[in-house]
């Protein structure tokens, strides 16, 4: 076992924290207070591939793999968790099950758009009933015999992307079907592109923190899309849903550790700068005994993400390979760690910690979402346990 | 087209320096980069790459750890690395590294070699000129902007109050000024290549017509006497007189005191 990183992944470290302190970074502040979506910055991001990174080269991406991936979600998340989710809902969300559900004809028609940012993905299943109880989805989609086309009606929330976005995943019920004796909802996944007729979108929401990612209501009414947009086999969404979840969850884990280690160090530097008592606050052990556990923390959750990303990898040779264990506590562990890392560093930075121009208070307000989304914190425990009691 | 571009890696300026014991530099201890007027160059090549599909090398010399600057090249899109190392070229100054740097280029086919003005460490902004003085290449120094037409270069060579449009026959030697781009990122797909690339290493023996008296630190007429580290200065006194008459008399009579005046 060596938990050294390759010299491809120092390069990439290098190539994402150079861009993020250059590109990223001086926009943070204002993306957040004017909640606007990073336009510019995605561009170029997509530019340079990070748009598409284990996408492979013959569709348009990098060729990379799913740590290189996890570490450009890590390295913009450290000055900015908005850009940190765009890059993860496109890549886990949309890339991900068009990569790995898609048809030849579906894989050549989105993924090299996909792949170098020309094109946002989002992806759409949570509902207003339907958020943790993914088996509660009311969106259906009937297929139009005559037409050859799906009519989906319904509406789905919380879509991150939402309005920036330009290929959709849409989970949808497409029946009913019997399993082990009881009426199920067949569930179906479909991709969906901005400007279908009868595809429009709701309300933006006013969020807490992530604020400048573009979250939006999506409806859909009497919208009709080609038979060949179905994703993966008919009835199989839910599955095609759950294990879209499992990937994003190390990327919205990725997004998490950045946000501590960003906080951290952020903190680092101020405790050195500010003085109190005569001394800088870095010389009095209560800050150096926090710092210590939050450091040892940061450590821990890295591992657990670099871990789990490195599974995913295994998956991707060999599709026997299970990560779902693993993506749950990279997430469970790095959202709650980076939910304690930046509220202890905005108490190290006392009452500065608790203003706008201070990015700490940000990295807070951003650490929130990452217990919530792709999974709560409770839903991690939920697959963790079902796993270990078996 | 055939781009032959000349990088060096430098101390990073947010690490630390360290020297030996014979005044030059340690660079195995310090953390390094690409030198930013050498990248600017390169970022010109690559240009050149994109418009005429050039074929870009990216040469250097210096220590086994250097081949990471021309990975980093390859990354950005260069076609091929050469690094140039061994130990009887160490401690060179700007006459044994031209010398050097000359001695590798003339197993190579080129239009146009590029380097950077100078190096962040050293700045004697040399070593440029002097390649093409062995090279028997016409110089063009300054590149703030770089165009190519027909066999020909235009270049626009900047000086601190003007500038010179000068036109030069290719082959030709330019030497770019960090303001002349805004080089590219590496992308994440070249560094996966650039770490599989194969980095072509050239010792002593390739080097071609150079003569071993000009070579590494005995081929260097220039003696380091003494080298240190940047002196940190002190707090300072901060005062706050009331008028500017009275700040002038404390800075004239503190000016007086050391004699200064």
């Amino acid at each position: 076992m060596d938990f050294t990183l390759s010299k491809e992944h120092e390069m990439a470290r290098q190539l994402f924290a150079e861009f993020a302190e250059k590109e990223v970074a001086p926009m943070a502040q204002e993306v957040d207070e004017t909640e606007t979506f990073p336009k510019e910055n995605v561009e170029k991001m997509g530019k340079y591939g990070f748009m598409g990174i284990p996408v492979p080269k013959e569709y348009g991406g990098q060729g990379c793999d799913i740590l290189t991936y996890a570490m450009c979600v890590e390295e913009m998340s450290k000055v900015c968790g908005t850009t940190g989710v765009i890059v993860s809902a496109h890549t886990s969300l949309c890339v991900d099950p068009i990569l790995t559900y898609g048809t030849e004809e579906q894989k050549a028609k989105y993924l090299p758009d996909l792949a170098s940012g020309k094109k946002i993905g989002a992806f759409g299943l949570t509902e207003p009933g339907a958020g943790t109880d993914a088996q509660g989805q009311q969106t259906k989609a009937v297929l139009d015999e005559a037409t050859n086309e799906w009519v989906l009606n319904g509406s789905k929330c919380f879509i991150t992307n939402g309005k920036e976005a330009d290929i959709y995943i849409v989970i949808a019920v497409t029946g009913k079907i019997e399993k082990r004796g009881k009426m199920m909802k067949e569930i179906s996944s479909f991709i969906v592109e901005k400007g279908t007729p009868g595809f429009t979108f709701g309300t933006k929401e006013n969020k807490m923190g992530i604020r400048g990612s573009s979250t939006y209501e999506l409806i859909f009414t009497d919208c009709r899309i080609p038979a060949e947009n179905l994703l993966g086999q008919k009835g199989k969404g839910f599955n095609i849903a759950m294990h879209t979840l499992d990937g994003g969850r190390i990327g919205i884990a990725a997004q998490a550790l950045g946000l501590a280690e960003g906080a951290l160090e952020k903190t680092v530097a101020y405790v050195k700068e500010r003085k109190q008592f005569g001394r800088s606050i870095a010389a009095f052990q209560n800050t150096q005994f926090v710092l210590a556990d939050l450091a040892t923390k940061v450590e821990a959750a890295k591992l657990l993400v670099y871990k789990a990303a490195m599974k995913k990898q295994e998956y991707v040779t060999n599709n026997k390979v299970s990560y779902s264990v693993e993506a749950a506590m990279a997430k469970l562990a790095a959202a709650e760690i980076a939910m304690e890392v930046t509220t202890k560093c905005v108490q190290l930075h006392g009452g500065y910690g608790y203003i706008r121009e201070y990015d700490v208070e940000r990295m807070m307000r951003d650490a929130k979402i990452t217990e919530i989304y792709e999974g709560t914190s409770e839903v991690q425990r939920m697959v963790i346990s079902a796993a270990l009691l078996k | 087209m055939k781009v032959v571009v000349c990088v060096k890696q430098v101390p990073d300026t947010k690490g630390g320096v360290s020297f030996n014991p014979d005044g030059t530099l340690n660079r195995a201890a310090m953390l390094a980069i690409m030198n930013p007027d050498d990248k600017a160059g390169l970022e010109a090549a690559l240009r050149l790459k994109d418009e005429y599909g050039a074929e870009v090398t990216v040469l250097t010399m210096g220590l086994p750890k250097a081949a990471d600057v021309l990975r980093e090249a390859i990354a950005m899109g260069a076609d091929k690395g050469i690094l140039v190392t061994d130990r009887v070229l160490g401690g060179a100054d700007t006459w044994a590294t031209s010398t050097t740097i000359a001695g590798a280029i003339r197993n190579l086919e080129y239009d146009l070699i590029i380097t950077g003005r100078q190096a962040i460490d050293g700045d004697t902004a040399q070593v440029g000129p002097q390649i093409a003085e062995h090279l028997g290449l016409p110089v063009i120094s300054y590149t703030q902007e770089l165009k190519i037409d027909g066999d020909k270069v235009i270049v626009k060579r900047q000086y601190d109050d003007r500038y010179h449009m000068i036109e030069a026959k290719m082959p030709c030697l330019v030497t770019a000024l960090a303001e002349l781009n805004e080089p590219r990122y590496m992308t994440p797909g070249g560094i996966f290549d650039a770490c599989k690339a194969e980095i072509t290493t050239w010792g002593r023996a390739d080097l071609k017509d150079v003569d071993d008296s000009n070579l590494g630190l005995k081929g260097s007429p220039t003696k380091i006497a003494k080298a240190s580290d940047k002196v940190r200065k002190g707090a300072g006194t901060k005062v706050t007189p009331d008028s500017p008459e009275e700040a002038a008399q404390y800075i004239t009579d503190r000016l007086l005191e050391k004699h200064v005046i």
